[in-house]
């Protein structure tokens, strides 16, 4: 009982590591990559330099010195040492607990997504997902709903009309997305037989879902990116012109809602991955080696096995960042009616659809 | 008044999926960024120097390259034996919009020049580097070629050059610090 207490355990803490240093390094990724989109060299100066007689720690952190790696660092520095203001007249609690209720949902959505197979560790077998909920899109699903709460309470709490007509753009536009992405991902759920995102992943052994549900791809990505609240959909924040929900905050209270938006991309990575890219699977890998399709076969031993496929789902959730970005830094900002009109008279009809003709040739095929 | 219409291009089906320019950008944009990324990346270890990866200037460390013609930080030029040229004929003074320039005359001891300058005081924070002080000079004096931008300083007053600062401008700074 205690053994695997303590295994759930570290599976969750290494998880949400490598979530929440993922999202720390994407706020780098994105300043650096627009950079090198736009012919620039983007943040390069903050810097860690020892005394010289300490010189191979300077050997040590040249590369992240000159890649600006440490520019990270140096902005929740910043954050945590910013004057923590709340408006006269705001509601402090809520001002303060809706920063919170963000970036837990959005924590929390991950324990049910599954990293890797079912390791065999002794006698203990271990499957790799902090959570193995039977249910686990709608949990995911409702984790997603609940972060709208955040957003909400921020705009409502803050005393501020221009913060609380962004709550209500967010809010509106999160419910909107939110139903196109339920209903698209039904088209997976059917295809699969099955509401547990493991059971999904081992079901897209041989072929992936981008291929059984192209269309449900496309839907699936436009409606979570939406719900990222990202450029192109950042019509609930708006940094530069529009004011958003969180004008009123200042300091790690904005900071946490700007990890929320960078864990949110991470998470719609991870669920892309999940649902399209076959998650842990690796091409040609079964349980026991790669059976390469001319019929050669090179065995390798299962802990190998388990290892490609974590590090299989990690470089395909880094691609999808990868792509969130450049889509990020390419596309210029929805306005607010063309925002509603492609959730409501286009994707939300096409995802139906899709729902249609799946089911058709689910029944169709028995 | 004539009347031109300008034909709006009619949309097709794929253009008003936008999918089409949505591929198109970002084909664009990830070109850059590998072709960027490339560059930059040999260019960290030291090689392939001769292909630039970005267009930015490293501004403190590599200073742009600037036009001949470019107005920057002032100078007084200098006779061989290092006097200034100036004779404190009072145009450049006289000429200038912002009034920044303040000469006080005093007797040239060479008996061919009248007049040369007891102090030649500049505020550069009142100048609008018009250059009228460079045309107007008829001694080819006063010049605008040290290319020389960061000028800054913590007060007003730090800002006023004098002579000596004029005539050596080797500092990027106007005053040492």
């Amino acid at each position: 009982m205690l053994v695997d207490f303590t295994i759930k355990l570290i599976l969750a803490g290494a998880f949400l590591g490598m979530v929440l240093n993922l999202a720390g390094l994407l706020t780098w990724v994105e300043r650096k990559q627009s950079a090198v989109m736009q012919d620039r060299i983007g943040a390069n100066r903050a810097k860690i330099i020892f005394p010289k007689w300490l010189f191979p720690l300077n050997w040590l952190v040249w590369l992240p010195n000159e890649l600006g790696l440490f520019h990270s660092l140096a902005d929740a520095a910043k954050m945590f040492l910013k004057e923590d203001f709340v408006p006269r007249g705001a509601d402090k609690f809520l001002h303060t607990l809706a920063p919170a209720i963000s970036v837990i949902f959005a924590l929390m959505a991950f324990a049910a997504i599954p990293f890797g197979d079912t390791l065999h560790l002794g006698n203990h077998v271990i499957n790799l997902q902090v959570a193995d909920v039977n249910a686990g899109i709608l949990f995911v699903f409702a984790m997603l709903g609940l972060g709208v709460y955040g957003v909400i309470l921020a705009g409502f709490a803050s005393n501020n009309n221009y913060a609380y007509l962004g709550g209500m753009r967010a809010a509106s536009q999160m419910l909107s997305y939110e139903i196109t992405m339920g209903i698209s991902i039904l088209g997976v759920v059917i295809t699969y037989g099955s509401l547990s995102l493991q059971e999904i992943v081992r079901a897209q052994g041989s072929v992936w879902g981008i291929f059984t549900q192209p269309l449900a791809f496309f839907l699936f990505m436009t409606a979570a990116l939406a719900e990222t609240k990202r450029v192109p959909f950042d019509l609930p924040e708006g940094e530069s012109e529009i004011i958003g929900y969180f004008v009123e905050y200042s300091g790690m209270k904005f900071g946490m809602f700007f990890l929320t938006d960078l864990v949110e991309t991470v998470l719609v990575a991870c669920l892309m991955t999940t649902f399209f890219l076959g998650g842990w699977q690796v091409p040609f890998l079964q349980p026991d080696g790669f059976h390469w399709p001319g019929g050669s076969f090179v065995a390798i031993s299962h802990g190998l096995v388990i290892t490609l496929g974590v590090l299989a789902f990690l470089s395909k959730v880094l691609f999808f960042n990868w792509l969130f970005m450049a889509i990020r830094w390419t596309l210029p900002r929805f306005r607010y009616d063309q925002l509603m009109h492609l959730g409501w008279k286009i994707l939300f009809p096409a995802s139906l659809v899709n729902v249609l003709v799946t089911s058709i040739v689910v029944a169709w095929r028995g | 008044m004539a009347i031109k219409i300008i034909k709006r291009k009619e949309l097709s089906f794929w253009d008003q999926t936008y999918l089409p320019m949505l591929f198109s950008g970002l084909w664009i944009t990830s070109r850059h960024f590998f072709r960027n990324f490339f560059v930059q990346t040999l260019n960290l270890f030291g090689l392939a120097k001769h292909l630039k990866g970005s267009y930015t200037f490293q501004y403190p460390e590599v200073q742009r390259p600037l036009s001949k013609r470019a107005r920057t930080r002032h100078r007084l030029t200098q006779r061989e034996d290092g006097a200034p040229r100036c004779v404190a004929c009072m145009m450049c003074e006289t000429v200038c919009p912002a009034r920044c320039i303040n000469i006080v005359a005093k007797e040239n001891p060479d008996p061919n020049i009248e007049k040369m300058p007891a102090s030649f005081d500049l505020d550069l924070g009142m100048c609008v580097y018009c250059g009228f002080c460079v045309e107007v000079c008829p001694e080819d004096a006063i010049r605008m070629d040290t290319q020389i931008l960061d000028i800054a300083a913590y007060s007003r007053k730090e800002m006023k050059l004098d002579m000596k600062e004029l005539l050596n401008p080797t500092t990027a700074y106007p005053v040492k610090k």
